[in-house]
């Protein structure tokens, strides 16, 4: 299987930014997330973050918000994301973005075993610093798997230099200060944040928070080297009833994006 | 009354053993980084220290009264000393915490507080320290909680807060510390997150400690004073922890004097509908710290149930975590049924009608005496006053079943 790694340098060298994209794990639920994020693949995205449902999603705006509600209410468990992981594993590399305390339940050598056995590719974990990570540190280093960690506009050259050196796969960026959730604009501080982190290492960087067009993913294609792009996805399904007609609407904006990160602006 | 340097714990990254920390988003980190700074060059400041001194003197009416409970005492076996926090203006230990981080806010150049509340109480006293620094408010709480303490929404609006329901997950006060973190990081320029208790990441833990430790430094001080000798334990309720934090640390170096913390167990802890958090918890992470919390098998936050709206939270602070950990203090359950027959029990024999929060700490006291033996001296933190709990009070003891009201009026 290819690296998260690999996947992005990959995009890079035919001159154009990869496509990563975000969908809960068991929104509308688990076997309609598995036909979902298998319809992204096959659609354009390069690299799939399954998002581990939780009560207390402090980074996340309202559309994630409400997705995680709505899978947490269907009753989605732990171990169901893994096998949500393991069916878009089989098409593309595949990260799981999760808050740290149900990984910390699980057993984070444990989870990490489960993760890797699903063939995930690794985790993207929003509430957890370096700072504290050594056992997960440890964890993805015996299972192989990516750690990667946030960086924000606030962060200091000091941090971005130990965070950066904590990660694997590639440098998150987080394009504002806020929580996920569409925004009108790219935020001016994301090209900054790219820069600085370019500074202090070799690892891709991706850019996240507010991407949810076209004209958006080709905006921020031009300074990064990855697009993450979350909650447009989660609202582009949210509107359907059928499956089918969700997977019908995922499919064209992820076409529309793929195009984004391809520099193919609409005129 | 003054109150001392923080204390060595926690340690530099805010962990108290292996709890507390911060999980936190990266982008919040700078920013609590920075409120440490200003924290801890607040506390070393004396002219810091004196504005804040003079602040809860004259505008708190602090320091509060110990109080010798004596037909109180003769129920319990014991002789009890009250920490009469619920003379405090706005009517619980609350003022302290909200007056001196509305002090830093006001030395860090920040315009803007944002606050989240359950019962409204740290609400209230929010709004109240806002008004007297002429700072902005916006206070974050649960829908649910709104409906169910209209009377404390009423009382922030008066005080120029603006109160924003929460709509999301349980509606309660978990949600509105998520929705008042999602601002926080959205606006943290201008901003300063007002933590109502000591949970929440580093520093907060430590730094709500450090204000609200004047509880346990003059209880201290007065106990000394009235018995000329420290009592053989002191006593809190623990909803996140910031009134017991504050009289324990009073006492902690003093090895002699035992620390018991009393949890709210509802229904019972062995009945799922609880806040023992402590008793009936895990580990785990919740709202930036690892402690003990209410969480299911995956580690998805349970909802907490009392009938003390203060003490419905389903975390903790993680130094009592690490006090529960090391022995130093112990944490016990009280039920719902328990702490109403304390509040009663108060009422009449002092005419003290006490919070229900604080009435967990009073419940606590028949079982300490009989871990204690013969007729001990004990510290009670009497953390709130119980106005703002009537309501409940009255429903719970049918004091003012509404057909008899009318039957009685006509009788007249
Ligand atoms: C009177 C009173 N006591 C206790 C508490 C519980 O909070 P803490 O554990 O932080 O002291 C509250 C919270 O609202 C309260 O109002």
């Amino acid at each position: 299987m290819t690296s998260v790694r690999s996947t992005i340098e990959a995009a890079q060298s035919v001159g154009r930014a990869a496509l990563i994209g975000y969908l809960p794990a068991g929104y509308p639920s688990v076997d309609a997330s598995i036909e979902l994020v298998q319809c992204m693949v096959k659609a354009g995205v390069d690299v799939v973050e399954v998002g581990l449902p939780y009560s207390d999603p402090v980074m996340d705006g309202p559309t994630i918000q409400a997705a995680a509600e709505v899978a947490l209410a269907g009753g989605i468990r732990t171990t169901d994301v893994f096998r949500v992981v393991g069916a878009s594993a089989a098409l593309a590399p595949t990260l799981v973005m999760t808050y740290w305390n149900p990984v910390e339940r699980y057993g984070v050598g444990r989870f990490a075993a489960a993760l890797a056995d699903a063939g995930g590719a690794g985790l993207i974990t929003p509430d957890l610093i370096p700072d504290e990570a050594g056992e997960w540190i440890g964890a993805a280093d015996r299972h192989g798997l990516d750690r990667i960690f946030l960086v924000a506009p606030s962060s200091t050259r000091r941090r971005l230099e130990m965070t950066t050196a904590a990660s694997t796969g590639f440098v998150y960026a987080t394009s504002v200060m806020g929580v996920t959730g569409a925004r009108e604009q790219i935020s001016s501080a994301a090209p900054e944040l790219v820069r600085r982190v370019k500074e202090v290492t070799d690892l891709p960087v991706g850019v996240g928070l507010g991407v949810s067009t076209r004209q958006q993913a080709a905006e921020v294609a031009s300074f990064a080297d990855a697009v993450i792009v979350g909650s447009a996805l989660v609202r582009s399904i949210a509107n359907e009833d059928a499956v089918s007609a969700a997977a019908g609407a995922l499919a064209a904006l992820v076409e529309d994006l793929a195009l984004g990160v391809r520099g193919e602006v609409e005129r | 009354m003054s109150f001392s340097a923080p204390d060595s714990m926690p340690d530099a990254a805010g962990h108290f053993g292996r709890f507390g920390g911060r999980f936190m988003p990266e982008a919040l980190i700078a920013p609590l980084d920075e409120l440490e700074q200003h924290w801890r060059k607040a506390m070393a400041d004396d002219e810091f220290v004196t504005q804040f001194d003079a602040l809860l003197r004259e505008y708190a009416g602090l320091p509060s009264r110990l109080y010798e409970a004596e037909r109180f005492s003769e129920t319990v076996g014991a002789r009890v000393l009250l920490k009469r926090e619920d003379l405090n203006h706005t009517g619980a230990h609350k003022i302290r915490n909200v007056l001196g981080q509305a002090l830093l806010t006001t030395r860090m150049g920040k315009q803007r507080v944002i606050a989240e509340t359950g019962a409204g109480q740290h609400g209230v006293a929010t709004a109240t320290a806002c008004a007297y620094f002429g700072l902005d408010c916006t206070v974050y709480m649960g829908e649910v909680d709104m409906v169910r303490q209209a009377l404390n929404v009423a009382r922030m609006r008066m005080l120029g807060a603006q109160v924003i329901p929460v709509t999301s997950g349980s509606r309660t006060l978990k949600d509105a510390i998520n929705e008042a973190l999602r601002d926080w990081v959205a606006n943290v320029d201008d901003t300063h997150y007002l933590l109502g208790t000591a949970a929440g990441a580093h520093p907060f833990p430590a730094m709500v400690r450090d204000f609200t430790r004047g509880i346990g430094d003059e209880a201290r001080t007065q106990t000394l004073e009235l018995l000329g000798r420290l009592p053989d334990a002191a006593l809190a309720c623990v909803g996140g922890g910031s009134n017991a934090i504050g009289m324990f640390a009073g006492f902690l170096p003093d090895e002699s004097v035992r620390l018991y913390g009393f949890e709210a167990a509802g229904d019972g802890y062995e009945t799922g509908r609880h806040a023992a958090t402590i008793t009936a918890g895990q580990i785990g992470v919740l709202h930036g710290a690892r402690s003990y919390l209410l969480q299911d098998e995956d580690g998805q936050t349970l909802e907490s149930h009392s009938i003390s709206a203060g003490l419905d939270y389903p975390g903790v602070g993680p130094e009592h975590a690490w006090l529960a950990e090391t022995g130093r203090a112990t944490y016990l359950p009280i039920t719902d049924a328990q702490a109403m027959e304390a509040m009663a029990l108060l009422a009449k024999t002092e005419g003290i009608i006490p919070a229900i929060e604080s009435a967990h700490a009073l419940a606590g006291l028949p079982g300490v005496v009989a871990e204690l033996g013969g007729a001990p001296e004990l510290v009670v933190c009497l953390s709130g006053r119980g106005d703002k709990d009537m309501d409940t009070a009255a429903k719970w003891f049918g004091l003012v079943d509404e057909a008899d009201l009318v039957a009685e009026v006509k009788m007249k």
